[in-house]
């Protein structure tokens, strides 16, 4: 039931067309899912025969042990430490620059920016044979800089945009307000501007890290060797690795999921609410 | 439309506002451009260089000249990739906008089941695009999967399979973007239209729609450019196939490239992405006006 409080707002009324459309759209979501659990819970020997949507017979965690006996640990840690480094770099160099463009406004800042709103244009994919080359020039073929470098400047055109629209909306007058008070640009940034700014930041740090952590392409060309080898590398060799055993490559899926999936449980708000500002934009 | 709500918003700031004092120099940017220019512009501009070379990987680039744009100009692959490419793109385009905008707007009310359903939807964007394709491709298998035929074995069946992939795993983040713009919209433009007898379907498109246009072109560009990204999905779920029938333009450029180590040739495919990417991102910029320097929200 709805409270009379909440019935103000502006969908005054139920909408039942909606309300089915909504109810669909929860069905088409949730029977892969389904699928997949199930699934990932059959014994290898019963998948050939058995539809994926029947609960398992007599379920076993066969399958997942497979998968964690196989280097999955270590893939998850590399993984984990390219999104992490990743997203230290994109902050680090995008908010001075979304700062100078904001605020400074000349010709080179301008400049700098309209470099990044021209690079949102550039596929990562068009640039993977040259970078390839520069990478084994560098000498950081299949190394986790190899991975992390490319991405985090991938990462950095969409986070420029997100930033620049956030500090756009810091008044004018919070700033003349501490350079009467003699404060320098740095403390602004510091004092002022990123406290300010939370909400662009936290969409940037869901951003850069989704991009780490779904990142594909860079991992499968600049690196070979298991050692700094990915989670996205990992699953896509799980699927030569197991075969026809479609449940320990499902159960692998699943175990993949596991560790956002808990960020998202824990740190929703902040998640949803960050990529949420997106759209206000 | 007029939006008489926003004019303080968009009030002029203090008379000081070109004072320089308390401004950062514009050097703060260099770091962030010299990094971005090392390992995109560059790469780009060693693209084009490559484009003009025959080069298998090992050793040094040659020199050839045009041959492999002329390759690439005779190649039958190169007008059914492009074609494939943009419908893709359209359709992909069409089908997430359409459920997003609904999705997103219908959960922009905010009562608890909306809440709990909305937390739903978002799971399958907390998988990465290999693991969602590869969970279709074992949904998909004909002797395992849902639906027992070879869904993935035929051109529509394999298009299509695309296109429901890389909406169930984007419409999430559309929805949430729509739900994000819709929550903005001023309720007393809802009020007064309601005062005027305008019902839900009026409401809709003569309210919701035109004030979420700047929502529908942020996640428009987002979703042109993230087409691109369904090389992923086209490799594990397709390899391009059957045939060439699911080979976009990145899945030809891999192919040469890493398959067949012609650089040379992966390059002028390479090049020839940018070039059609540039583009475009040239005219969705000034469509959507990412490039003025005014607050975003003055437009709202």
């Amino acid at each position: 039931m709805e409270s009379p409080r909440r019935r103000r707002h502006w969908t005054k009324r139920a909408n039942p067309v909606a309300g089915l459309g909504a109810f669909i759209w929860l069905v088409i979501v949730l029977v892969p899912i389904y699928a997949m659990l199930s699934a990932s819970l059959t014994g290898a020997d019963k998948a050939l025969t058995g539809n994926p949507l029947r609960p398992p017979s007599d379920p076993t965690l066969d399958n997942y042990g497979t998968v964690l006996d196989s280097d999955f640990g270590h893939l998850l840690s590399n993984t984990a430490i390219v999104a992490v480094v990743v997203v230290g770099i994109v902050l680090t160099l995008s908010i001075p620059l979304a700062y100078v463009a904001v605020r400074t406004r000349d010709r080179w800042s301008n400049a700098a920016f309209r470099l990044f709103l021209l690079g949102v244009a550039i596929p990562a994919q068009a640039v993977v044979v040259p970078l390839y080359l520069l990478i084994a020039k560098l000498g950081l073929y299949d190394s986790l800089p190899a991975v992390i470098l490319p991405t985090a400047a991938f990462a950095m055109p969409v986070s420029v945009l997100v930033l620049v629209g956030t500090l756009r909306d810091v008044s004018e007058d919070l700033y003349e307000a501490m350079a009467l008070d003699g404060a320098s640009p740095l403390r602004m940034l510091f004092q002022l501007t990123i406290p300010l700014a939370k909400g662009g930041i936290s969409t940037v740090v869901i951003y850069s890290a989704l991009q780490a952590w779904n990142g594909f392409l860079f991992p499968l060309i600049f690196t070979q060797s298991d050692g700094p080898r990915v989670l996205t590398l990992g699953l896509f060799n799980y699927v030569s690795q197991f075969g026809v055993n479609i449940p320990a490559l499902l159960a692998s899926v699943v175990l993949s999921g596991i560790p956002i999936f808990a960020v998202y449980l824990v740190a929703r708000r902040a998640l949803v609410g960050g990529l949420m500002g997106v759209g206000g934009k | 439309m007029t939006t008489t709500v926003d004019k303080r918003q968009a009030a002029p700031t203090a008379p000081t506002r070109n004072s320089r004092i308390g401004r950062p120099h514009a050097v703060w940017a260099l770091p962030a451009v010299l990094f971005f220019t090392f390992f995109a512009v560059v790469p780009m501009g060693l693209a084009f260089y490559l484009s003009f070379t025959e080069w298998d990987g090992l050793g040094d680039p040659r020199p050839v000249g045009f041959a492999n744009w002329q390759k690439l100009l005779d190649d039958p692959r190169l007008t059914q990739s492009l074609s494939l490419t943009v419908v893709l793109t359209v359709a992909s385009w069409a089908f997430q906008t359409v459920v997003a905008l609904l999705l997103g707007v219908w959960a922009a009310g905010r009562q608890r089941n909306r809440a709990v359903l909305s937390a739903i939807f978002f799971v399958p964007f907390l998988l990465s695009s290999t693991a969602i394709a590869i969970l279709f491709y074992a949904l998909l298998d004909p002797n395992f999967g849902i639906i027992q035929k070879d869904t993935l074995g035929s051109q529509s069946g394999a298009f299509l399979a695309i296109v429901f992939v890389g909406g169930w795993q984007f419409i999430p983040f559309h929805t949430l973007i729509y739900q994000g713009g819709a929550r903005q919209i001023p309720e007393v433009l809802y009020q007064a239209a309601a005062i005027d007898g305008a019902g839900r379907y009026r409401q809709f498109f003569s309210i919701t729609l035109p004030q979420l246009r700047h929502t529908i072109t942020t996640s428009t560009v987002l979703m042109v450019v993230g087409s691109l990204t369904y090389f992923e999905t086209v490799l594990i779920l397709t390899k391009g196939g059957p045939g060439t029938d699911t080979a976009i333009l990145p899945y030809l450029m891999y192919e040469a490239g890493f398959k067949t180590y012609d650089f040379g040739y992966a390059s002028a495919i390479a090049s020839f992405l940018v070039l059609a990417a540039t583009g475009l991102s040239l005219v969705l910029v000034r469509l959507t006006g990412f490039g003025t320097m005014r607050s975003t929200r003055e437009g709202m």
